[in-house]
């Protein structure tokens, strides 16, 4: 196939990709993404191939690797199309049974579908299933439909429409004022209007503009921004062109996260194919316009996802960030106005060209418009990606969607924004989400981690932990973020190893004072939020922790002891064996005791304890009872005297 | 931090001085292939890094001289981002995933295990060149886990045991 010329060559070329497509014929499709292939999909994916391959169907059933369609927690995902039977954990052993059952019999195959924990109920169909039913999926429900391989896959579900209509149908302006109408917010932390961030770069002087994806998710719970960029990369691709033509830049660039290879070498072949095809390069459809796509690697940095860093990494140099006196939309990338915009932002444009912005803001709160993906990951029970409408309940996500919190445990918080967001306590928990009443809940969207603690979860710990990530990703240039994390960090520690004293709390507020009012970026401005929320919410757990030595919620390994109950002890050895430190004493029938001293405090003996004894039991704050008398450590004998 | 040559005649793997010219050829083709240019100098350093597993005096000189960028401004980027090493790399890299899902799932007791099984700590190298350890903020596995990733291969939810013995299988 040679360039197309035209829009409508573009549309008789799609015409051609689907009348060659079967909608009726079978086409397996296996989770590719990273978390489906960390549990086994290409084993999956090439035994399908072989069993097709043997049973002579190579013909009229296809097989494809597909993007992520989000649900993690029981991958590796199969969906089975026309019917769009969903399989979950499927291991390459459960093939044959597929392809005999189901491809050649079209019978369900009931013990891999989906089991309602609740009702025990299966569900055979996607849409059946509870985590993906009360979602809305715009951005993320072509992920399982497309090989993000082919760009055939794209365009025959509509792909590159959006870019036809714009340089066909519209002017450069109109495209602006459609993104502006559409009033979507930046997906990728603080929630700037895309279109106005648009405008200014479109108004600046300076005639040579860039346009930018920032695919750096450096936040720790989050991979929103992985999924589109492995699953979907041409969407991002379409939306970065059309951001070029709107604001008058003829470059673009993708700064992609190192740690991200298969994004890397995805987007790599997604602009070789659209090069090829004429929807990139010179004279895109005919139009006139003209595009060029950079990839750049990123080198592990955190700070590298705010605009100012981002943009002097892309230079070559260190990535630090710098005052903002002038935005990086009217001087940004070599002094030049540079649009910035997160990948999810990207892969929203070509959907608010091609449906309009009436469509896009028909969704959402009023301040919020549109869906936001989220990354629903922790102590939840469906771990995995959600898209949702703007406005959704906390609630309806974490306990509709999420299916609520494993083994009984009760809901402590939600962190929310990655580590410069905060955590929202249980009584938040009907807040709608959106950029302004997360904010207000001194928590913040980011780029969507949304991170379920249970009471297990110590909030102190959790604190110290994010200033942690901030300590060690502070670029060092400013004071405020240099020292005061660094000061605040060994408070926090010094708290959860039972050394907090009195004045710490307060010593810690103003160093978070001063680094919020006085940190040169992003990164500085909002390390304290982690430490200012949980204390706002949990301050009871900072005071036990300094008053009581005691954690709470028995997480601090130097605040708690374990202890083995010896009414309960039925000396099976299972936490003897398995005891790394060799401080558990015990043989057959006799009750087993924990050298506290050779302790090391690891916990395996508490999670190895068989459920039905679990006699391994954590303290803290109270003192060890001391171990049974030797005399009375037998267990025969103990039953007989009860007798 | 000192840029330092490997000392030779312990590492095995390691391109050395003794191997200069060919790691000076490669160093040479890869800046070729970012056409020379100073702006492309993270990319260049990123491709020595993942061909030599480290990025040594010789290699960094050679970029210096090439893109006609200050030794200082190498070193600087060299040792700001995490993705270079100035030191040479173990056979086998382990990264233990500290990313917040994997944190709340128990990531530290997988650290401390295997911090005892290797006896080196993040960001170090065992004597006999074995394992490197590092700690990552997210691999993006999160229903997974705690999460370890050796040579690229993810073992999702780990254990202290389980890590322990999936460090055994690696020669």
């Amino acid at each position: 196939m040679a360039r197309l010329e035209t829009p409508e060559a573009l549309e008789s070329f799609r015409q051609e990709i689907l009348s060659r497509r079967d909608p009726d014929s079978p086409c397996v499709s296996i989770c590719a993404g990273a978390g489906c292939v960390a549990s086994g999909a290409d084993e999956v994916i090439a035994a399908f191939e072989k069993e097709i391959e043997a049973k002579g169907l190579s013909a009229t059933v296809s097989t494809k690797g597909t993007g992520c369609p989000g649900f993690c927690e029981q991958g590796p995902v199969v969906v089975i199309y026309p019917e769009e039977i969903c399989y979950l954990q499927v291991q390459a052993k459960d093939v044959p049974e597929i392809v005999a059952q189901t491809i050649k019999n079209k019978q369900v195959v009931e013990l891999l579908c989906f089991k309602d924990p609740a009702t025990g109920k299966r569900a055979v169909k996607e849409s059946d299933i509870p985590f993906y039913r009360s979602q809305q999926r715009t951005v993320l429900c072509n992920n399982i439909k497309i090989d993000s391989k082919r760009i055939e896959d794209y365009l025959a579900l509509g792909g590159y429409a959006a870019l036809a209509k714009a340089l066909g149908q519209m002017t450069d302006l109109e495209v602006l004022e459609e993104v502006k109408k559409s009033n979507i917010r930046g997906r990728g932390g603080a929630g700037f209007p895309a279109g106005r961030k648009w405008e200014g770069s479109r108004n600046a002087k300076e005639p040579i503009k860039y346009v930018i994806v920032n695919a750096d998710e450096g936040d720790p719970g989050a991979f929103m921004d992985r999924a589109l960029l492995e699953g979907n990369p041409h969407s991002i691709l379409e939306g970065l062109i059309l951001g070029g033509y709107a604001v008058g830049a003829h470059e673009g660039y993708f700064y992609v996260r190192q740690e991200y290879p298969l994004a890397v070498k995805n987007i790599h072949l997604a602009i070789q194919q659209a090069e090829h095809y004429g929807l990139l390069g010179e004279n895109i459809l005919g139009s006139g316009f003209d595009f060029k796509v950079i990839v750049h690697q990123g080198a592990g940095a955190f700070v590298c996802g705010e605009s100012t860093a981002l943009m002097t990494s892309l230079e070559g140099k260190a990535g630090e960030p710098r005052p903002k006196y002038v935005r990086s939309n009217v001087k940004g990338l070599w002094e030049r106005p540079s649009v910035l915009n997160n990948v999810e932002t990207w892969a929203n444009i070509p959907l608010i060209i091609d449906k309009g912005a009436d469509w896009f803001t028909s969704v959402g709160t009023d301040s919020s418009k549109g869906t936001k993906i989220f990354s629903l990951v922790g102590k939840i029970t469906n771990t995995g990606l959600v898209e949702v409408p703007m406005g959704m309940t906390l609630r309806e996500i974490i306990y509709d969607i999420g299916g609520g919190i494993p083994n009984n445990k009760k809901f402590k918080a939600v962190q929310t924004g990655g580590p410069s967001g905060g955590c929202i306590p249980e009584h938040l928990l009907d807040l709608q989400v959106g950029f302004d009443e997360l904010t207000k809940a001194g928590s913040m969207m980011g780029s969507g981690g949304m991170i379920v603690m249970d009471e297990d979860t110590c909030m102190v710990d959790v604190a110290r932990y994010f200033i942690a990530f901030l300590t060690d990703e502070s670029c060092g240039k400013c004071v405020p973020c240099r020292e005061g994390l660094r000061q605040m960090h060994r408070i926090l520690t010094n708290i959860t190893k039972g050394k907090g004293k009195q004045g710490d709390i307060e010593l810690l507020e103003e160093l978070a004072e001063t680094a919020v009012e006085a940190s040169l970026c992003a990164l500085g401005k909002s390390a304290p939020n982690p430490f200012l929320s949980t204390l706002k919410y949990f301050r009871e757990e900072y005071e036990a922790h300094i008053n009581d030595k005691k954690c709470p919620a028995l997480a601090c390994k130097e605040l708690i002891n374990f202890y083995i109950d010896p009414d309960r002890c039925t000396g099976c050895g299972t936490c003897r064996k398995q005891c790394p430190a060799d401080a558990i004493n015990g043989d057959k029938n006799l009750i087993h005791i924990i050298d506290q001293d050779k302790c090391t405090r690891c916990g395996t003996c508490f999670e190895v304890c068989p459920p039905k004894f679990s006699s391994v039991v954590k303290l803290s704050g109270d003192p060890v009872p001391d171990p049974v008398p030797e005399e009375e450590r037998t267990i025969r004998k103990k039953i007989k005297e009860k007798g | 931090m000192e840029i330092e040559s490997a000392p030779a005649g312990a590492m095995p793997g390691i391109k050395l001085s003794s191997n200069a010219n060919e790691l000076l050829r490669s160093v040479d083709q890869i800046i070729e292939k970012h056409h020379g240019e100073a702006s492309n100098l993270l990319q260049i350093m990123l491709d020595i890094q993942s061909e030599n597993n480290w990025l040594s005096k010789q290699a960094l000189a050679r970029v210096s001289e090439k893109l006609s960028v200050p030794m200082t401004r190498i070193q600087h980027i060299a040792t700001f981002y995490k993705a270079f090493s100035l030191v040479p790399k173990g056979r086998h890299k382990v990264h233990i995933c500290v990313g917040t899902a994997c944190h709340v799932r128990g990531a530290t007791r997988i650290l401390d295990t295997v911090e005892e099984a290797t006896g080196i700590k993040p960001g170090e190298t065992d004597l006999d060149l074995k394992f490197s350890l590092e700690t990552v903020n997210c691999l993006g596995c999160c229903a997974l886990g705690p999460v370890m990733e050796v040579d690229g291969k993810v073992h999702g939810k780990m254990s202290p045991v389980k890590a322990s013995k999936a460090l055994k299988t690696y020669e």
